[in-house]
């Protein structure tokens, strides 16, 4: 019995073949009862967004379960099988647990820490409990899964550093004033770049959006879209006095913002904090203006460093998460192995063995009259009942645990005789 | 009794300072957690230990120099509970705890004089001078802790150097307010604690103002923070300018506060 992923992602496969394996979030109903149908696997869960499509299962035989799985994507989506054999993977036991903790804790993602895998991962769960496709196994691994994220997430700093240039700005200028609820940004020069980190502050809770371009009506239609104000290009400085964040990104072949502008711009503001962003090439604004107090001025490579540096650090914080993953799937081993069958039919055996022995020697001074051959007997005797009322139990466990939720048994079992656990 | 309780708030301080900053260098729930349990359990002897002293000794725990410390301690730990629980923000205990510990811990080095009180040392104008000081002196710890937090977070901002330390930090405008609000607490407590001394002063010495050397370098503290208070109300100072001179007000406090009576021993018993 083994926990078994097969499946291909961003890593081992180009889009071109993914798509064509991709299962819409809306139809999974249908592959999963498929699915479902199959002898060679117990258990199934479908997880399929744009960097992967993977299906874990619950396998008895191995092999055969990975060469149907194969044979089922082939099947399903019409690909012939050359096509994608050299892209999948095919896990199994720990390194199959391993992979789904990865995958739902968002390190085996392309942006590592993003936070849409986990919510890709609870819809794929919610449509196999829907089907029925999961039993004591799975339900167990994806609980486990989704809380193992949840412990990356708050004890590492994976996904807390942003890793794309507008939402640096974003935490840059959340550095500066805290909340950016009631902030003001002023958009000079409407470019796609600009809007991008518009789109980013607004939904982060900055309020007015002002627009300000050479052609006016471009600066309309922009300020429409963030229900904002198009300003004239020349009354922009104007407006320079009751912004608090600033991008600037005019297709201008020199500085528009000198170091004395600014400084009597900040004069002028009572020092009120300026957040400066100068996405445009040829810079906007002269470099020198950061060195004004109260004044943050960040260029297109400033940004990107810090996108960069952040992205080291949450490799940093990967390592710390593979740590946490490592304990995680240990236990979930352990309490996978418990489910056995095998082992608990010997403990079981173990257990009442000793029942029969430690009763037999608790009343060998009564027995101490009889016979050899007649105590021989009585051992013999004790241990056909032991036996005769084992029996059934037994047998119906071996034939239960190849079935679909067959652990239940072993774990009610496992329950009812007190069997301890073992490493 | 009140000793023993105390110099266990002071090691609950120092495992809450240590865990402070290793949650400044690494990150941890359970470092912050353990960090902002720890203070919690150390003030909750603290005040245990005040109490126990005031029952004691029938006046506030505050006779002495050593007293002074421990109270001043107490004001700055209240404050920081405080703010962490309102601003859910543990990296403000990395920079107030540890000057907490630093003041409790000198007020444990200095020799106790388990003395009567100096026949000075009595009075209801002597009660309010001595029990609204330690308070202000937290504020202007706060303000200094703040502030220096402020230059810390700049520097990094300016400099487009964020190391992961950076990601903890409030941000600045909140860093300038607590700094701003400080003060503004701070400054009246001064005030008053000048005010109450010299008629207090009057009482005892005859005479309202004597230039003793603690009254000297209280009144130029004063100055230092009035200049602060002023800058920013009517010149728009913030930021960095009113981040240092919080941090340089918060030295001559320390010094009006125990250093002259290391040096230069006045009338003032602390």
């Amino acid at each position: 019995m083994e926990v078994i992923a097969l499946g291909l992602s961003h890593k081992t496969a180009p889009v071109e073949i993914r798509e064509r394996l991709h299962f819409p979030e809306k139809g999974l109903s249908k592959p999963l009862e498929l699915l479902g149908q199959a002898e060679e696997i117990l258990e199934c869960l479908l997880l399929s967004t744009c960097n992967r499509v993977e299906i874990y299962a619950v396998a008895e035989e191995v092999e055969r379960a990975f060469s149907y799985l194969t044979d089922f994507l082939s099947k399903y989506h019409q690909v012939p099988p050359e096509i994608f054999q050299g892209c999948i993977y095919a896990l199994q036991g720990e390194a199959a647990i391993r992979h789904i903790f990865r995958v739902a804790s968002s390190l085996d993602s392309l942006v590592v820490g993003e936070s849409q895998i986990l919510g890709q991962v609870k819809t794929a769960y919610t449509a196999a409990l829907e089907q029925e496709a999961t039993g004591v196994i799975l339900n167990n691994l994806l609980e486990r899964a989704l809380s193992v994220a949840k412990r990356v997430r708050t004890e590492t700093a994976i996904a807390e550093a942003p890793v794309s240039v507008s939402s640096a700005a974003v935490e840059l200028a959340k550095k500066i004033f805290g909340d950016l609820s009631g902030r003001t940004v002023l958009i000079i020069g409407a470019g796609e770049m600009s809007e991008l980190a518009a789109k980013h502050l607004v939904s982060d809770g900055v309020r007015t959006v002002l627009v300000s371009n050479r052609n006016y009506q471009r600066a309309v239609e922009l300020a429409e879209r963030f229900q904002g104000r198009a300003v004239r290009f020349e009354d922009a400085k104007e407006e320079l006095l009751h912004a608090d964040i600033v991008i600037s990104s005019t297709g201008a072949p020199h500085f528009i913002l000198h170091r004395t502008g600014v400084q009597d711009l900040i004069h002028k503001r009572r020092n009120r904090p300026l957040f400066l962003i100068d996405i445009a090439v040829p810079r906007d604004i002269d470099p020198e203006v950061n060195q004004i107090d109260n004044v943050y001025l960040y260029d297109i490579d400033d940004l990107e460093a810090v996108a960069a540096a952040n992205k080291r650090e949450r490799e940093r914080e990967a390592e710390r998460a593979e740590a946490i993953i490592d304990k995680e799937v240990l236990a979930f081993s352990f309490w996978l192995r418990s489910l056995d069958v095998v082992p608990t039919i010997v403990s079981l055996r173990k257990k009442v063995e000793e029942i029969r022995q430690g009763e037999l020697e608790r009343h060998n001074s009564k027995l101490a009259s009889l016979s050899p051959e007649q105590r021989e007997v009585v051992a013999a005797l004790t241990t056909a009942i032991v036996n005769k009322i084992l029996h059934h139990p037994l047998t119906e466990l071996k034939r239960c645990a190849t079935l679909k939720n067959g652990h239940f048994y072993v774990e009610a079992l496992r329950r009812l005789f007190k069997l301890e656990e073992r490493n | 009794m009140s000793l023993a309780l105390f110099y266990l708030a002071l090691v609950f301080y120092l495992l809450g300072t240590l865990h402070y900053l290793l949650f400044l260098l690494i990150r941890g729930l359970r470092t912050g957690r353990v960090a902002s349990g720890a203070t919690l359990i150390g003030f909750f002897f603290h005040t245990l230990s005040l109490l126990l002293r005031l029952y004691e000794a029938g006046h506030p725990p505050i006779g002495s120099l050593p007293e002074g410390l421990s109270f001043s301690a107490w004001a700055i730990v209240l404050f920081q509970l405080f703010l962490e629980h309102r601003h859910k923000s543990q990296i403000l205990g990395a920079f107030l705890l540890p000057i907490a510990l630093v003041l409790g811990s000198t007020g444990a080095a200095l020799p106790k004089r388990i003395e009567a009180l100096a026949p000075a040392l009595k009075g209801f104008w002597l009660w309010v001078h001595i029990s609204l000081s330690p308070f202000g002196y937290a504020a202007f710890a706060l303000a200094f802790g703040t502030g220096l937090m402020y230059l810390l977070q700049e520097r990094q901002l300016k400099r487009k150097h964020l190391g992961s330390f950076s990601l903890k930090l409030p941000s600045l405008e909140l860093l300038d307010g607590l700094s701003y609000r400080s003060l503004s607490l701070g400054f009246p407590l001064l005030t008053l604690g000048i005010i109450t001394g010299s008629i207090w002063a009057q009482y005892a010495w005859g005479s309202y103002w004597s230039w003793e050397p603690k009254q000297v370098w209280s009144l130029v503290t004063w100055f230092i923070y009035a200049a602060l208070l002023h800058g920013r109300l009517s010149l728009a100072w913030r930021g960095r300018k009113a981040a240092i001179l919080s941090i340089i007000g918060f030295g001559f406090v320390l010094f009006s506060f125990f250093g002259i009576n290391l040096f230069s021993p006045g009338r003032h018993v602390f």
